[in-house]
């Protein structure tokens, strides 16, 4: 193991704040809403770092910040404050949230992939399948329609759809094919880092499995990063190697996923693991 | 040589629920060479798991020390090692097997162990030829390899969980109980497997009810009651 490595993506202090804060805000929040001045926080410095190869897990309780750590990271909103750095853009040494907008879209195009809980958020449902992935490759700058095609084809095979049907818009696909279909768009530039936000929720047990398998492939074969989103325990069990646990907009407790879920300190982790069905 | 030194090992349970703490194993202390074969034996809720899951960080000890020789680090303590550290040392040193499988969906017996070096960057070709002598070795019939192993029995999980974690060939396995829910035969199979294991230098501690079983196969036994070596 080299000793020295360094994370693919480190996150310190991020703050998302729906309000101007005042002075006793941290010591008069009731949940994330402080008493005093109404103000939201949605995340409230929260600090990760994701290694290279590693699937970390982040689970918590609707409103527990999970959503807005990936939105953030994925420049669909602005943060308040904090700083995000990604090995794979300007070696690590920028924060991403002062990048211009330009350089926030080759971020996105090329460094990271987004995969969403409702496809309709990460696919243009009247393309075809073949186009969604060919618009990821042209917005990092490619004009070959024919490696498009090739890589559409390559793309889609790996995730199970047929090629065969690669000029259908996913509207007429089914919920899990979708998700796949979304997976292999968020994939068509090599990203080094893929954010996956409840992308098994809602999907039928079958249908999950598959989804959950492909993950794993993904992993192994490319070497992928992923920072996994879900309130599944059964999913993060089966792919994280690492967890962290958010409540009320701040990071609780994190370790090993083996034993936050057989040993956890926390008081609302070990709520949430005996929950387990 | 040393390879795992446990000293003072302590290891309680706080439940928030009840506002209570639940004392599991205190002031544990013992040490395993290598190639030796280490065997706990206890009634149930004793602390035996407890033991095997601080040295795998399955559990975070409350205090003491498991200072493990790594090839990797050196001496490691590991209630102190990082996140990355630990998932470096039970990818490539550190094997523990349990009487329970966990496979990803969809995954076959023989998808399960090549997984298992897939995970270390193995390449396909090579982890495929390296699982096949594993599932051989640990004599799982061949007409099992590309079955899904939720329909298997429990010798035959146990065998897969072995396969799987041996592939790696870790340097120190932990058992736990692995043959609590074996036939006579199974065990005998099973028992003749790791005997092959420590001839091999594999230094392991396993936990076991059945003392005739660890007849012949561990360098020492200790007993544990109400959490303490007696």
């Amino acid at each position: 193991m080299n000793t020295a490595e360094k994370p693919v993506l480190q996150v310190s202090n991020l703050t998302v704040r729906y309000g101007e804060g005042c002075p006793d805000c941290q010591s008069s929040l009731e949940k994330n809403r402080c008493t005093k001045c109404g103000t939201v926080w949605a995340s409230n410095d929260v600090s990760i770092e994701v290694y290279p190869g590693e699937v970390l897990g982040i689970v918590g309780e609707s409103g527990s910040g999970k959503s807005t750590l990936m939105q953030s990271l994925y420049f669909d909103l602005e943060p308040t404050s904090g700083r995000a750095v990604l090995s794979g853009y300007k070696n690590g040494q920028v924060n991403i949230w002062e990048a211009s907008s330009a350089e926030k879209r080759g971020i996105k195009n090329k460094i990271m992939g987004m995969v969403y809980q409702n496809p309709v958020r990460g696919l243009r449902m009247d393309y075809s399948a073949a186009s969604n992935i060919a618009e990821k490759i042209i917005a990092a700058g490619s004009r070959n329609a024919g490696e498009m095609t090739e890589r559409a084809m390559e793309l889609l095979e790996a995730v199970e759809i047929l090629t065969s049907r690669m000029s259908e818009a996913p509207k007429n696909f089914s919920g899990g094919m979708q998700q796949r279909v979304q997976i292999s768009k968020a994939l068509a530039n090599n990203p080094s880092i893929l954010l996956l936000d409840e992308v098994t929720t809602g999907l039928d047990l079958s249908v999950q499995a598959r989804v959950l398998d492909l993950i794993r492939k993904i992993k192994t074969k490319y070497g992928i990063s992923i920072l996994l989103v879900s309130h599944d325990l059964a999913v993060i069990r089966m792919l994280a190697d690492r967890t962290v646990v958010m409540l009320d907009g701040k990071i609780i407790e994190s370790g090993l996923t083996d034993q936050i879920l057989e040993d956890p300190q926390h008081a609302y982790t070990q709520q949430l693991v005996h929950s387990l069905l | 040589m040393q390879i795992l030194q446990i000293k003072n090992l302590t290891k309680n349970f706080y439940l928030h629920n009840v506002e209570r703490e639940i004392r599991s194993c205190k002031n544990v202390n013992f040490s395993l060479d290598k190639g030796q074969f280490i065997g706990i034996v206890g009634l149930s809720g004793a602390g035996k798991s407890t033991i095997l899951k601080c040295i795998n960080r399955t559990y975070l000890a409350t205090c003491g020390e498991i200072i493990y020789d790594s090839e990797a680090f050196g001496r490691i303590d590991l209630t102190k090692a990082s996140e990355r550290e630990m998932l470096h040392l039970r990818k490539h040193e550190i094997g523990y097997v349990s009487q329970f499988l966990s496979v990803m969906p969809r995954t076959t017996a023989k998808e399960h162990v090549m997984n298992a070096l897939l995970e270390t960057g193995c390449d396909k070709a090579q982890a495929a030829a390296r699982a096949e002598e594993m599932l051989d070795y640990f004599r799982l019939p061949k007409s099992l390899w590309d079955i899904y192993p939720n329909t298997f029995s429990g010798g035959e999980r146990l065998r897969l969980n072995l396969a799987h974690i041996m592939v790696k060939n870790p340097r120190l396995m932990l058992l736990d109980e692995p043959t609590a829910s074996l036939d006579n035969k199974t065990k005998i199979l099973v028992k003749d497997i790791l005997i092959r294991l420590k001839n091999e230098q594999t230094s392991m501690i396993g936990i076991f009810h059945d003392l005739e079983f660890m007849d012949g196969l561990c360098d020492k036994v200790y007993n544990i009651s109400e959490g303490s070596f007696v």
